[in-house]
């Protein structure tokens, strides 16, 4: 008989301190800022009370890094950046260092392989993304070759600051939004119902489960072909695709079916208005890989329209609320359909009661 | 030297453009590993047909109930054999960042080689959740690979229904509007939970987020369970040099339609210098000879605009800390909630100060571990008992700024009235 494996327990270290890690002049200068400007897009410099000074040079990533790229940025971090970085929450790196003369070099080196620099103030910025065909078990589409082939378009704005405000973008490959709240975001939405392979879903779904997760109640406990399965009230059913996770056999991913939609206006900040979720404002742009050109024009379509019309600091969100809604779909193009009517719990707040009507 | 690539003329036109492409990335890896071969032949199937092709499954560390996401192939040939048969495991382990995404090279060298060891070598920094995301590993490698990462003090993070991974700004590190110690609160508030993270045992997720101020650079309202969100309670602090400067460059058009115009209480006004009024709520600063700012604080309610616009020239004040929200999450099941205010104020100088959040953190997991539905989250849970419910468990005093405005209808019982107004009565004298 063999001996026992002795397994290694793990050491519950939880989050690592962030203090040893820190370039020398953050750690030195910790809650000692006073202020920061821009001196060019890409590049912030923070003056602290302290005097000190220290420059961030801010460029673009695939996100979905292989070893050679990551090492390729360390190499550019001990040759400028006392050997420190960190990243955005948009998959930005950036590389902080103690001296102005040191930046152009910096920027040099990182476009030589082939970071683009920049992605600060009112620029347009990485997109957040999610995983997509590359590892989730419930994708609609891709979320890397997406974000890329539309940072493609976008890397001139990417590179410079010209828009109103900054804008956010991101994209998901299913109705549950891992992309999060944007100024523009791309998302899947189902357009049918899911299709049940009936064999498969006493073996593998818990049908409490399943039928307690719709959103509308429209699944329910059935026996078809004489195993126990799920039905659904295909009048109720919205095709969110709640159901498809918690049971694979239920699927709601149609090559043709499955459609990519359009919101714009979400804002996290607090800065001016309060925080505010993204509406929908359009749908039907075919899954088109491997570049979706469709829906790549009609985002490019909205930023154009927006960079030309909005004021300065007017966030995409800011920007709809000054002109209106028959003024943003006039001037974007967009058709306005009966489907971007809110019938949602609570859709009533999201219909105009009062004769606030621009003509 | 790997096996010979397949054919991906969908992923081809992925290396095209500018913009780093990850395509270039996988190629890289698949000239020595045969898992990022099939990894490829995998995806361009799903480019061709439009679908995905993984499943999950039951893939851990010893330990351990959550931080690693399994995935198993589901594109099989007739046989029911993997089509692709290298890539047929590529779990991804899940692993917390320090606050604020900061690292040294050395560190990240070092992800590096144990990962082109026994994994894929595809990193991503980082996740939606915060995770610093090692994917594509076999199932014999996952204890291997994390038995290393876990040896350099890095720790796996939250899956399933579980407490989460979570993320803070770069906060007091670099930017001068942070207003609390966004790491020391991040670090109490999650190594508190580490227990309810590796074992989820939960009804569903919970995510924490810190943001150092209310521009809420972490998304923390939209997107977390708890959000801590850096505020102050006194003026805004101003700099006259600062205020110059920025004036000149920038003259009176840019600070009357920029600033006082989107100033979402009208707060913020200009007036010649002769005219700004003295007080303990008012802060004044002059930007020319003639004119100045007039800011009464009593009515702003630190949404950052002018900040944001004159950095330097105004500044947040001195009595710093956070406000606490709860609620927030995103679609599904009854649609996006934001989080809503339950704690106006907390103040987070002291470890003390932090201790209380991580009380409130502790006393609310442990409510929503006992209250929620399976599958509901935090945000679901209080619209269906109510806000008044949850803070009443929470021991937590109403305040008129947890809401927009009072009900607007009469569905209420009031029978409990005059109780309600003496014992704030009470406290108030007690106070």
């Amino acid at each position: 008989m063999n001996a026992p494996v002795q397994m290694r327990k793990p050491k519950e270290t939880g989050v690592p301190d962030n203090k040893k890690y820190l370039h020398p002049l953050l750690a030195k200068n910790y809650g000692n800022w006073k202020y920061h400007d821009r001196p060019r897009p890409g590049v912030l410099h923070h003056v602290s009370h302290s005097g000190d000074e220290v420059w961030s040079v801010r460029a673009g990533t695939q996100r979905q890094m292989d070893v050679y790229t990551i090492r390729t940025l360390c190499d550019i971090a001990d040759k400028f950046a006392e050997g420190r970085v960190r990243f955005t929450i948009r998959s930005n790196i950036e590389f902080m260092v103690s001296e102005e003369k040191k930046v152009a070099p910096l920027i040099a080196e990182l476009e030589k392989h082939g970071f683009p620099v920049g992605g600060t103030g009112n620029s347009v910025t990485m997109i957040a993304h999610t995983q997509g065909w590359l590892h989730c078990d419930i994708p609609g589409t891709d979320a890397s070759g997406v974000v890329k082939a539309l940072m493609d378009e976008l890397v001139d704005e990417f590179k410079r600051e010209e828009m109103p405000n900054r804008v956010h973008l991101s994209t998901s490959c299913c109705e549950i939004n891992c992309g999060g709240q944007a100024d523009i975001a791309i998302i899947v939405q189902h357009t049918k119902p899911p299709v049940i392979n009936h064999d498969l879903v006493a073996n593998v779904c818990e049908r409490p489960a399943v039928v307690a997760r719709c959103p509308v109640a429209a699944i329910r406990p059935a026996m078809v072909n004489g195993k126990p399965s799920l039905e659904i009230d295909e009048s109720k059913c919205m095709c969110c695709g709640a159901c498809y996770p918690p049971c694979p056999p239920m699927q709601i991913n149609d090559p043709e079916n499955s459609k990519l939609a359009i919101w714009v206006g979400g804002k996290n900040s607090n800065a001016r208005g309060k925080p505010t979720f993204m509406k929908m404002v359009a749908s039907g742009y075919p899954n088109n890989a491997p570049r979706w050109p469709e829906v790549s024009e009609a985002v490019k379509n909205i930023i154009r329209v927006y960079k030309e019309d909005a004021r300065p600091w007017e966030r995409m969100a800011d920007w709809i609320d000054r002109i209106g809604w028959p003024r943003f779909f006039e001037k974007t193009g967009l058709p306005f359909t009966k489907y971007l009517i809110d019938d949602w719990r609570g859709s009533r707040y999201n219909l105009n009661a009062s004769t606030h009507i621009r003509f | 030297m790997a096996k010979k690539m397949y054919d991906t003329p969908n992923l081809d036109e992925l290396e095209k453009g500018e913009w780093p492409s990850f395509v270039t990335g996988l190629k890289r890896l698949a000239k020595e590993k045969d898992l990022m071969v099939d990894l490829l032949g995998q995806l361009e199937t799903s480019y061709k047909t439009r679908k995905g092709y993984w499943k999950g499954g039951t893939v851990g560390v010893f330990g351990y109930g959550g931080g690693v996401i399994p995935r198993f192939t589901e594109l099989k040939d007739e046989n029911g054999q993997p089509v692709y048969k290298d890539a047929a495991e590529f779990h991804t382990l899940r692993v917390m960042p320090p606050p604020g995404m900061h690292y040294d090279t050395g560190t990240l060298r070092q992800f590096c080689d144990i990962w082109e060891k026994h994994g894929s070598g595809l990193i991503a920094f980082h996740g939606q959740s915060g995770d610093i995301m090692f994917q594509g590993c076999s199932t014999e490698n996952v204890q291997k690979a994390f038995d290393e990462i876990n040896e350099m003090g890095f720790d796996l993070g939250g899956a399933g229904p579980a407490v989460r991974t979570s993320m803070s700004c770069v906060g007091a590190a670099r930017c001068e509007q942070s207003c609390y110690d966004e790491a020391q609160a991040h670090r109490a508030v999650l190594n508190t939970f580490l227990d309810d993270l590796h074992r989820p045992s939960l009804p569903y997720k919970f995510k924490f987020k810190f943001s150092g101020c209310p521009n809420d650079c972490m998304n923390a309202i939209q997107r977390s369970d708890m959000a801590v969100i850096g505020t102050w309670r006194d003026n805004i602090r101003s700099d006259e040099a600062l205020a110059k400067k920025w004036f000149a460059k920038h003259g009176m058009d840019e600070l009357v339609n920029d600033v006082v115009a989107r100033c979402p209480t009208k707060t913020f006004q200009v007036k010649e210098l002769k005219k700004i009024k003295k007080g303990e709520h008012i802060t004044s600063v002059a930007v020319s000879d003639t004119h100045g700012v007039e800011i009464d604080n009593q009515d702003c309610v630190r949404c950052m605009h002018c900040i944001n616009v004159m950095t330097g020239a105004l500044a947040p004040g001195k009595d710093k800390g956070a406000s606490v929200l709860v609620g927030g999450k995103s679609h599904l099941k009854i649609g996006g909630l934001m989080g809503t205010v339950v704690i106006p104020f907390m103040k987070l100088d002291t470890e003390e100060q932090v201790e209380k959040l991580v009380d409130f953190a502790q006393r609310t997991i442990d409510f929503f571990a006992e209250n929620a539905l399976e599958h509901e989250r935090t945000g679901e849970m209080i619209e269906r008992i109510g806000l008044a419910n949850f803070l009443d468990a929470m021991e937590l005093d109403v305040d008129p700024a947890m809401i927009n405005s009072p009900r607007m209808n009469p569905y209420v019982r009031t029978d409990g009235w005059d109780d309600e107004v003496a014992k704030i009565k009470a406290k108030k004298q007690a106070a």
